[in-house]
């Protein structure tokens, strides 16, 4: 991801901010520039939840460039408590304890890094639950 | 030092990564029989002084119940900045929402940066400038393999928000003292991975006479005694050298143990006073009084007197830092080295 672009999309994805359509309420994250439930292109700032449960996940072995260091991780579905769904790595867990229905929370996390000298992307992420 | 306005806190969080490395897998890699701290905190591969920054900061905005656009400083005190130049507290303000009307900066005093952002930010309240101002203390510390170092340097930090004293702090600041000389006990030069350190000079002329400056200090101008605390927190590079300082200055275990998280997290740098005092308020009652001192090498100690308010009790909802001690996954040498790249590719 070049840097402007990282630098336009930071707020959303450091702070789970999704959009809600002014026209019919449909929600989106991330935003888009017409409601796909109505064709409203007014919107307003949604909070995302930042606790939700794992729908289904996979085990990425062979991660696309940049994300080598990460691997063996966890793409899970997530499904948030305010019905929001979206694609999310789960950390701090091993692949074999995932499961349907575990409960999740987001984290602010490292998602790649431009080599060594390039820009650190930060965004979110989502681990099990701590009590 | 006093502060013109009262001066409390009123939201506060600490983190500590959930991978451990114990101090027998350092010694099976380089056989060693030292066991400072029983086991360390290490940071996942995604994970910096800035993401523990930011889980810190978060728990202490939800817990403070205020609007994070409202505060007006967020210092971010470390020797583990994930870049050379660009501050991490700009990142974090923006993750908290606390941007664009912010001061950042980040502050740098070896393990003292937590708590001089912790000065910092009182002064700012306590002037009045700033309605609430936030102090981080965190670090990814390192230590070069098979160094003494190796065993204690760990990962973890606090936030704490200050505001004026109210019903709303959860403690208040009674007095603050910082006491400071050139010592080179410990440093790290320019574009080296690794610090140095003086070895045995680290006691007695750097940890123990700065602690006891500051501590002494402290209590002479507030006419305070050790036993008129409920708890107290030293700066913790290791298990020994806290209830050393500490008994020595007149404190007992009792007052010590609620903020000793030393054994099982190792040395988390700038976040280690500020991660002990967090334990101890996740522990104390209302009316109790709080005694913390850090020290940071080169060298100097920043103590203060809190004293906890009733808020406390319906103000630090949500996981303690023991969720965080106990969550933990152990990892062996050589993960270790993978989660810390320090292994060459
Ligand atoms: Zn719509």
């Amino acid at each position: 991801m070049s840097v402007p672009r990282y630098w336009r999309e930071e707020v959303p994805r450091y702070r789970l901010l999704g959009k809600v359509c002014a026209g019919c309420g449909a929600k989106f994250f991330p935003a888009r520039p017409v409601c796909t439930e109505c064709g409203s292109t007014e919107f307003k700032d949604h909070k995302l939840a930042e606790v939700g449960e794992v729908v289904t996940w996979t085990v990425v072995r062979n991660p696309p460039p940049g994300f080598e260091k990460y691997k063996p991780y966890v793409v899970a579905l997530i499904e948030l408590e305010d019905g929001m769904r979206l694609l999310s790595q789960v950390v701090d867990v091993d692949p074999e304890e995932v499961q349907k229905g575990m409960r999740v929370e987001a984290v602010f996390r490292r998602v790649k890094e431009d080599g060594k000298a390039g820009i650190i992307q930060y965004g979110y992420k989502f681990r099990p639950v701590v009590e | 030092m006093k502060t013109a306005r009262q001066v409390g806190i009123v939201g506060y969080g600490a983190y500590v990564p959930i991978y451990r490395l114990e101090a027998s897998e350092v010694n099976r890699v380089w056989g060693g029989d030292g066991a400072p701290v029983e086991e360390k905190s290490v940071v996942a591969p995604d994970e910096d002084t800035v993401t523990i920054s930011v889980e810190a900061a978060k728990q202490a905005v939800r817990r403070s119940g205020i609007d994070p656009s409202e505060i007006g400083a967020v210092y971010v005190g470390t020797e583990s900045k994930p870049y050379a130049v660009k501050p991490s507290g700009t990142i974090v303000a923006e993750a908290i929402g606390a941007t664009p009307n912010v001061s950042t900066a980040d502050i740098e005093f070896a393990c003292k940066a937590g708590t001089e952002a912790m000065q910092n930010c009182i002064g700012l309240v306590g002037s009045g400038m700033q309605r609430y101002a936030m102090a981080i203390g965190a670090d990814t510390a390192q230590g070069r393999p098979a160094d003494a170092l190796e065993y204690t340097a760990a990962c973890g930090g606090a936030a704490f928000i200050f505001a004026d004293r109210s019903a709303d702090t959860v403690a208040y600041l009674e007095a603050s003292y910082s006491y400071v000389t050139d010592t080179p006990d410990f440093w790290r030069r320019s574009k080296e991975m690794y610090p140095r350190h003086g070895s045995r000079f680290t006691g007695a002329p750097a940890y123990f006479k700065h602690i006891q400056g500051a501590a002494k200090g402290l209590l002479e101008e507030t006419g305070y005694k050790p036993e008129d605390f409920n708890w107290a927190v030293f700066h913790q590079p290791n298990t020994k050298f806290p209830i050393r300082v500490g008994r020595g200055l007149g404190f007992t275990m009792d007052q010590i143990n609620p903020g000793l998280v030393a054994p099982k997290i190792g040395n988390t740098y700038a976040g280690s006073t500020p991660i002990g005092l967090a334990a101890t308020l996740d522990i104390a009652e209302p009316g109790d009084k709080i005694f913390a001192v850090s020290y940071g090498s080169g060298s100097g100690s920043d103590a203060f007197i809190f004293t906890v308010q009733e808020a406390i009790t319906e103000k630090r909802g949500g996981p303690k830092l023991v969720s965080f001690i106990d969550r933990k996954k152990y990892v062996d040498y050589a993960t270790y080295l993978r989660f810390r790249g320090q292994i060459i590719q």
